[in-house]
């Protein structure tokens, strides 16, 4: 799993990447109470506005750590938003992406460097 | 709460921290032709009774709606509001209350704003209704944005039978958004027109329910087209004591609904101000503009009222709001509470039924005249008809004599080459003389 500066991750198997936010920012963020995901087929570059998190007191843009295409999207979450609280970074997935270049995401953190970044906030 | 007015070393003191040399620097921007040249030409000052009576008398070149026979609709209607509505929201804790944010000192005020969304919701026939917009003209153009959100789609169909303001308001918001509207010819009544009219681009289409021309229609098949081809039905209302009698919008299979509230609770105002109603389907609460009242309980497990779902607006949003527009139209919109509350759903039926059968007396009276041709095949209380002249001179000419006959469709629309059509509406405060005096008026000038 790689972080980015935004505190997104990303999980990359083969072409697809698995994005969401990182436990740290769903803390942050308090209750999520909605997810607004982007349609299917939608192409971001890295740095894009990706979706949207809702929680009770922000509403805050989550940016497309990698580019690609949009192919899934974690329906479920419209359902559940808590989702996003209790599994940030197993269940409470955003976006899968079919990237543009697979090896984008080695240019981001990985774990221990991202605790370490989050020290100096 | 005492006034504390600047010094000049206040002023002075903040000039220097924003780095300008006087006050007149902050008006840089103002081009020297639109600046005043000295201080405005007013008389020093003149006694309470002198400034009466100067007022009294440029007052007086005005005429009251109710002073005579009075037959204007298209928009703003003249109707009886009891005094206990006045009395009510006279009260300062509702006249000088401010935004309820803060829940904890504002549920008297918060209880209210959610009676009225109760209301609104019952009276359109769907599931949720925000706090009010400024009006109806307003509140139609913010359906369009939103119904362009939900969509994502670009054009607007907008029905020839829509209020001219209603369009032209609607194409003013909508078109810096990036919205194409298309208003279709002026037509009393177009749902073939409006049909045939969506595309695959289409977020919706607007329908006016009585329409400017005062034609009910049901508009179920209108709704099935636009859904069959993914577009939303927009209804707007402009005389709202209509819902008392009509299928509610929600039933017609509308998934917004707007109106003109003003014909409860609400003067006539010169135009304003008024008090915009929208509503929407559940599943589009999201995307909803405006304020809204939530119920909820609070730490203690009593019902309490909050504003919520405040992440759609721009205090959270900022550029990605669901509206620039945050506030409502919150003493309007009590007078509305208050006067339906004081009807229930038995008087607002009953006073719909008034309004219907007084229209259908003024309907029939106009009818009779030699030359007068009623255009409105269906209708609740307001009728359009063609004369053998030009109906704002003849609106003139009986307003000379004390007859205010109606609105002339091309104060509405210059453009629409229906200048021989007359909009002609009544009320509960219409009476038989009323209409005799109109027809009389209408015969003699007609007859010269």
């Amino acid at each position: 799993m790689r972080f980015s500066k935004d505190h997104e991750w990303v999980e990359v198997a083969g072409e697809t990447a698995t994005i969401g936010i990182s436990a740290y920012a769903a803390e942050q963020l308090g209750d999520v109470v909605f997810v607004e995901l982007p349609e299917v087929g939608k192409t971001v570059k890295a740095g894009d506005p990706l979706a949207v998190v809702e929680s009770v007191k922000a509403a805050s843009d989550v940016f497309a750590p990698v580019g690609g295409v949009v192919a899934e999207v974690n329906g479920a979450l419209s359902d559940t938003p808590e989702t996003v609280n209790d599994q940030p970074e197993g269940t409470g997935w955003f976006v899968k992406i079919t990237l543009a270049d697979p090896g984008e995401a080695s240019g981001l953190m990985d774990r221990p460097s991202y605790e370490a970044f989050l020290a100096t906030l | 709460m005492r006034y504390l007015p600047l010094t000049d070393t206040d002023r002075a003191e903040m000039l220097g921290v924003v780095g300008a040399a006087s006050i007149e620097d902050l008006f840089v921007d103002v081009p020297a032709g639109a600046r005043l040249a000295g201080p405005v030409d007013l008389p020093a000052h003149a006694g309470e009774l002198a400034v009466e009576r100067a007022l009294g008398a440029m007052a007086a070149l005005n005429r009251a709606a109710g002073a005579g026979p009075f037959f204007c609709g298209a928009g703003a209607y003249r109707h009886h509001t009891p005094a206990s509505v006045d009395h009510i929201i006279q009260r300062s804790e509702f006249l000088t209350s401010y935004t309820p944010y803060q829940p904890e000192i504002s549920q008297g005020t918060l209880q209210t704003l959610f009676e009225f969304q109760t209301q609104v919701a019952a009276l359109t026939g769907l599931d949720v209704a925000n706090a009010s917009m400024y009006d109806g003209s307003t509140a139609c153009a913010e359906a369009v944005l939103m119904a362009h959100r939900v969509t994502r789609r670009k054009g607007a169909v907008l029905s020839g039978g829509l209020h001219p303001h209603y369009a032209a308001a609607t194409h003013t918001l909508a078109h810096s958004a990036g919205v194409v509207t298309r208003r279709l010819s002026a037509a009393v009544d177009d749902e073939a027109a409006v049909v045939e009219a969506i595309d695959a681009d289409t977020a919706c289409v607007v329908v006016q329910n009585p329409n400017v021309f005062g034609t009910v229609s049901d508009l179920a098949a209108i709704a099935q087209a636009a859904h069959a081809a993914g577009a939303l039905m927009v209804v707007v209302t402009t005389e709202a004591v209509a819902f008392g009698l009509l299928k509610s919008p929600g039933e017609m299979g509308a998934d917004i609904a707007v109106a003109e509230g003003q014909s409860i609770g609400n003067g006539l105002n010169f135009g304003g101000p008024y008090v915009g109603l929208f509503a929407a389907r559940e599943a589009l609460v999201r995307q909803m503009p405006g304020r809204l009242c939530g119920e909820t309980v609070d730490a203690a497990g009593e019902r309490g009222f909050v504003l919520t779902l405040s992440t759609r607006e721009q205090h959270i949003r900022r550029d990605k709001a669901t509206s620039n527009i945050c506030t409502n139209s919150g003493l309007c919109a009590l007078a509305f509470t208050i006067h339906a509350s004081l009807l229930g759903g038995v008087g607002l039926a009953s006073l719909a039924g008034l309004n219907h059968a007084r229209g259908r007396a003024l309907a029939s009276a106009l009818g009779a005249i030699d030359g007068v041709e009623i255009l409105t095949p269906r209708m609740f209380n307001e009728v359009a008809v063609r004369l053998p002249k030009a109906a704002a001179a003849v609106v003139d000419a009986l307003a000379a004599r004390g007859v205010i006959a109606g609105v002339p469709f091309s104060r509405l629309d210059p453009a629409a080459g229906l200048d021989d059509v007359l909009l002609a509406c009544a009320t509960e405060m219409t009476t038989f003389e009323d209409i005799a005096a109109l027809a009389d008026a209408l015969c003699t000038e007609l007859a010269r």
